[in-house]
């Protein structure tokens, strides 16, 4: 397979988010190195199907191509993962692209993912400064604080983990697991967690974290190996003694 | 009074940071990014963040930071903002710290630093090997909580079109393209900032990310904004040639022990493992024993490649050479350098824990930018630039970890800058009439159409690649004055054949290949602005090497080079500033032994 000189491609396509999908083949003159990204940028170069017809450029979501920018997400041979780190020659082939299933695509490849941005709104993803004013060097932390604050600093927002989840629908809400993370990670900044309360409230209810329902998916599909299942347990946790505390305080 | 409404174009360091100080100041920012802001290309930097907080004991002080910046650039920079920005340096880097930035700390736990090139001292600031990710993060959280309170309305997915100026070519606006609509769009401000970060795709493959076109700069550079030093561009010595990109290995590499060598002999075929050390050529070692690995980046650049061209060294016979961490153990490396091992391992498949990297140049960042003065105000009145969009603080060229700060101090003089000025027009009273928003909109649909119906043979993507390949060859490492006046006649011919461009797409909706079309057509501007100045300067000075004119010739090259757009003539053409030096006395800038 490694050595064959071309490479075939299947694309499933939809020109915009009202209309019917449908696939298109390509076949591409076979190069060292190639990853999907620059097929697809070899397609634009050359749009004409395997079978000869023209047609359009693919449209695809991209940008760093390292995949640290979080943007080409795809569903890559049916799993989700950065097109940008693809290696065609570790692919199956006929290599099949598809855009997410669970988030409405805008055209082609592109979806639409904000709503993993609302639900960083929701969950207060920040740390609450004071502004930008000098107010000194922040709180002193251990190495081994920072060594676990950083891994899971690293989400690039790509939503695989939300893809590849079975709880992740419309019908649940489910929150996800990137969001869940970062309640995590600023629950456990010195200064960050001044709005614990508020983020674990956010988690509370329908649509929260005890939609999870451990199937583990995401941590699987991670593309920055983040602990996401770490992190659902520990929030998990704090959420229960949230709601404990508030049941005794009512 | 009414609060200031403000655009910033662009959502990486530069825009985040304008945007932030604008909301704390009580200021309305509209937010247009092309991604969602945290996709921005500050995701790619990786080694650090430049500041001398002398936390290491070793002397370090911001004048010392200011020195070896201004050194570095080659004395082409006015000196004054960058000693402000040396002097606000450590202030951001607590800022940053109090955001929640995941700093790699010291067993006291106070933040680590390492050392990056063209300095002695431990003065980068670092979060693994992936800061400019956690920094931008830092940002964008905090502008999502300005964005929750109502203070900035973001428009992610969403391409600049160009300034609307008033009947005095005071900036009003901008009009902007909705990327799934493509809806041509007018937004009224009082003032503009633009942060659009660099210019890579002018060259084809090169590290930046897929929106640095530069076309947001060009466009204003044709309707009338100054283009500063656009011929200087650095060539970063150590990244990884790939089929759709150049990926880049950070300068930490070397600046956590990496070496750079290559075989002795010619031809030499052994397995790394089996050439021992006495068969090694560090040649960065022997030739600048006082700064090792670490020259800055237009030294390492050109001894790699002379390494390669002319001492036909490189591994195998091509062009590359190895950038080894095999002696370092595996604990720090995860430890301090994990992300970008990650992305070696990814797209080469090997560990480079184990086995050296092989590496060579790539384009990497512009010092060039849009023109503007000490408050980072460009020639037109009400339009700020701040960030690598911008042309100042770098000179000839820049210091690893030095852009991430430029980027923060670009946007937090701009931010301010331009709220100050905004209160003042809205106290004016002066209120623009409707119509410089209505026919700027019409300029704009009428390209669209032009463009959309055009009909010809001419396919965007490989004139790109004509650009890319041209712009490559003789606008980066080595520069001789005829492939340069070859370079100026391809682009004339290419602008001449983007006429007749056919778009394979003319459908009115998330039309990728219709943007690209529109900002390739900006990218062949600018690139005449880049090969005219590089003919211009007859001398070497940073990043810009003639072998023809191989010194620094301060008598008649210590200026600022700026392009103005000749609309009728349709091409570039040149004034010069002098640059002012009046901190820094110019000496001679030698990394090898004799300093």
């Amino acid at each position: 397979m490694a050595n064959s000189k071309t490479v075939l491609i299947k694309i499933k396509r939809q020109d915009n988010p009202d209309s019917k999908p449908y696939w298109e083949e390509f076949e591409l003159p076979y190069r060292p190195g190639m990853n999907v990204t620059s097929s697809l940028m070899d397609i634009a170069a050359n749009p004409v199907t395997k079978q000869g017809e023209a047609t359009t450029p693919v449209t695809y979501d991209s940008n760093c191509l390292e995949e640290v920018c979080g943007s080409c997400a795809m569903l890559i041979n049916g799993k989700a993962r950065m097109a940008c780190s693809a290696l065609i020659d570790k692919l199956e082939r006929p290599v099949r692209l598809e855009p997410f299933s669970k988030f409405p695509v805008v055209r082609d490849l592109a979806v639409d993912r904000s709503v993993l941005f609302e639900n960083l709104k929701k969950v207060k993803a920040w740390v609450p400064t004071d502004g930008t004013y000098d107010l000194g060097s922040g709180p002193r932390q251990t190495a081994a604080e920072q060594e676990e604050n950083y891994p899971l600093s690293r989400c690039i927002s790509c939503c695989c983990c939300m893809e590849a989840c079975p709880q992740f629908n419309d019908n649940t809400g489910f929150v996800g697991a990137a969001a869940i993370s970062q309640v995590r990670l600023f629950n456990n900044h010195p200064t960050g967690k001044s709005l614990k309360v508020d983020r674990l409230k956010a988690l509370m209810g329908d649509g929260g974290i005890q939609e999870c329902g451990y199937a583990q998916n995401c941590v699987e599909v991670c593309p920055k190996d983040i602990p996401l299942t770490k992190s659902i347990a520990d929030v998990g946790g704090q959420v229960m003694w949230q709601a404990v505390k508030d049941l005794f305080r009512t | 009074m009414a609060h200031p409404k403000i655009i910033v174009v662009g959502g990486g360091l530069a825009g985040l940071s304008a945007t932030i100080k604008i909301a704390e100041m009580g200021g309305h920012v509209d937010l247009f990014s092309i991604v969602p802001v945290k996709r921005s290309h500050s995701v790619c930097a990786q080694g650090g963040i430049n500041a001398a907080k002398n936390l290491k004991g070793e002397g370090d002080s911001t004048w010392q930071h200011f020195d070896d910046t201004v050194y570095g650039g080659d004395f082409l920079a006015n000196q004054p903002p960058v000693k402000l920005m040396c002097d606000m340096a450590p202030g951001i880097i607590d800022l940053l710290d109090r955001m929640g930035v995941p700093f790699n700390r010291t067993p006291e736990g106070v933040l680590d630093f390492r050392r990056f090139g063209g300095t002695l001292y431990n003065r980068t600031a670092f979060a693994g090997a992936t800061t400019g990710q956690q920094l931008l993060y830092a940002l964008d959280e905090q502008v999502r909580r300005y964005e929750a309170e109502g203070k900035v309305t973001k428009y992610e997915g969403w391409e600049f079109l160009s300034a609307v100026l008033d009947e005095n070519r005071v900036c009003r606006g901008i009009c902007a393209m909705d990327l799934r609509g493509m809806e041509v769009v007018t937004f009224p401000a009082e003032a503009v900032i633009i942060a659009t970060g660099g210019n890579g795709a002018i060259f084809g493959k090169s590290t930046n990310s897929v929106v640095c076109t530069g076309s947001a700069q060009s466009a204003l550079y044709q309707q009338g904004a100054y283009y500063a030093n656009g011929e200087f561009i650095q060539v970063h010595p150590t990244c990884i040639p790939g089929e759709d990109k150049l990926r880049l290995m950070s300068e930490s590499a070397r600046g956590e022990g990496g070496r750079v060598w290559v075989p002795r002999t010619q031809g030499d075929k052994r397995d790394f493992k089996s050439i021992p050390e006495s068969d090694r050529w560090y040649f960065l070692e022997e030739w600048y024993p006082k700064y090792g690995n670490l020259v800055p980046r237009d030294i390492a650049t050109r001894a790699i490649h002379k390494v390669v061209f002319e001492h036909h060294l490189g591994i195998d016979g091509s062009p590359m050479v190895y950038l080894d961490l095999t002696h370092i153990d595996r604990a720090t490396l995860d430890r301090k350098l994990e992300g970008i091992l990650e992305i070696y391992e990814k797209f080469v498949g090997d560990d480079p824990r184990d086995v050296p990297m092989k590496i060579f140049p790539g384009m990497h960042y512009t010092m060039g930018g849009l023109w503007v003065d000490f408050d980072q105000k460009t020639n037109i009145q009400g339009l700020y630039a701040c960030g690598e969009a911008d042309y100042s603080i770098h000179g000839a060229n820049r210091l690893g970890a030095n852009s991430l700060m430029s980027c923060i101090y670009g946007g937090f003089i701009a931010g301010p800058g331009a709220v100050q000025y905004a209160r003042n027009v809205i106290k004016s009273g002066h209120t623009p009439s409707h119509n410089i928003y209505e026919s700027e909109k019409k300029r704009q649909q009428e390209i669209n159409s032009r463009l959309m119906n055009n009909d010809g043979t001419e396919n965007p993507f490989l004139l790109w690649r004509e650009l890319g390949d041209t712009m490559t060859k003789n606008c980066t490492v080595i520069r001789y004055n005829k492939s340069l006046q070859e370079t100026d006649a391809k682009l004339v011919e290419l602008l001449e054949r983007y006429r007749h461009v056919n778009l394979s797409d003319r459908t009115m909706w998330a039309n990728t290949s219709f943007v690209f079309a529109r900002q390739l057509y900006n990218m062949l501007q600018l690139a005449r602005v880049i090969a005219q100045g590089a003919e211009w300067r007859n001398e070497s000075r940073g990043a810009h090497y003639k072998p023809d004119f191989p010194e620094r010739d301060d008598a008649n090259f210590l200026k600022t080079t700026k392009a103005y757009f000749a609309a009728d003539a349709d091409e570039p053409r040149f004034e010069f500033d002098s640059v002012d030096t009046s901190l820094i006395v110019p000496r001679p800038r030698r990394y090898d032994a004799a300093t």
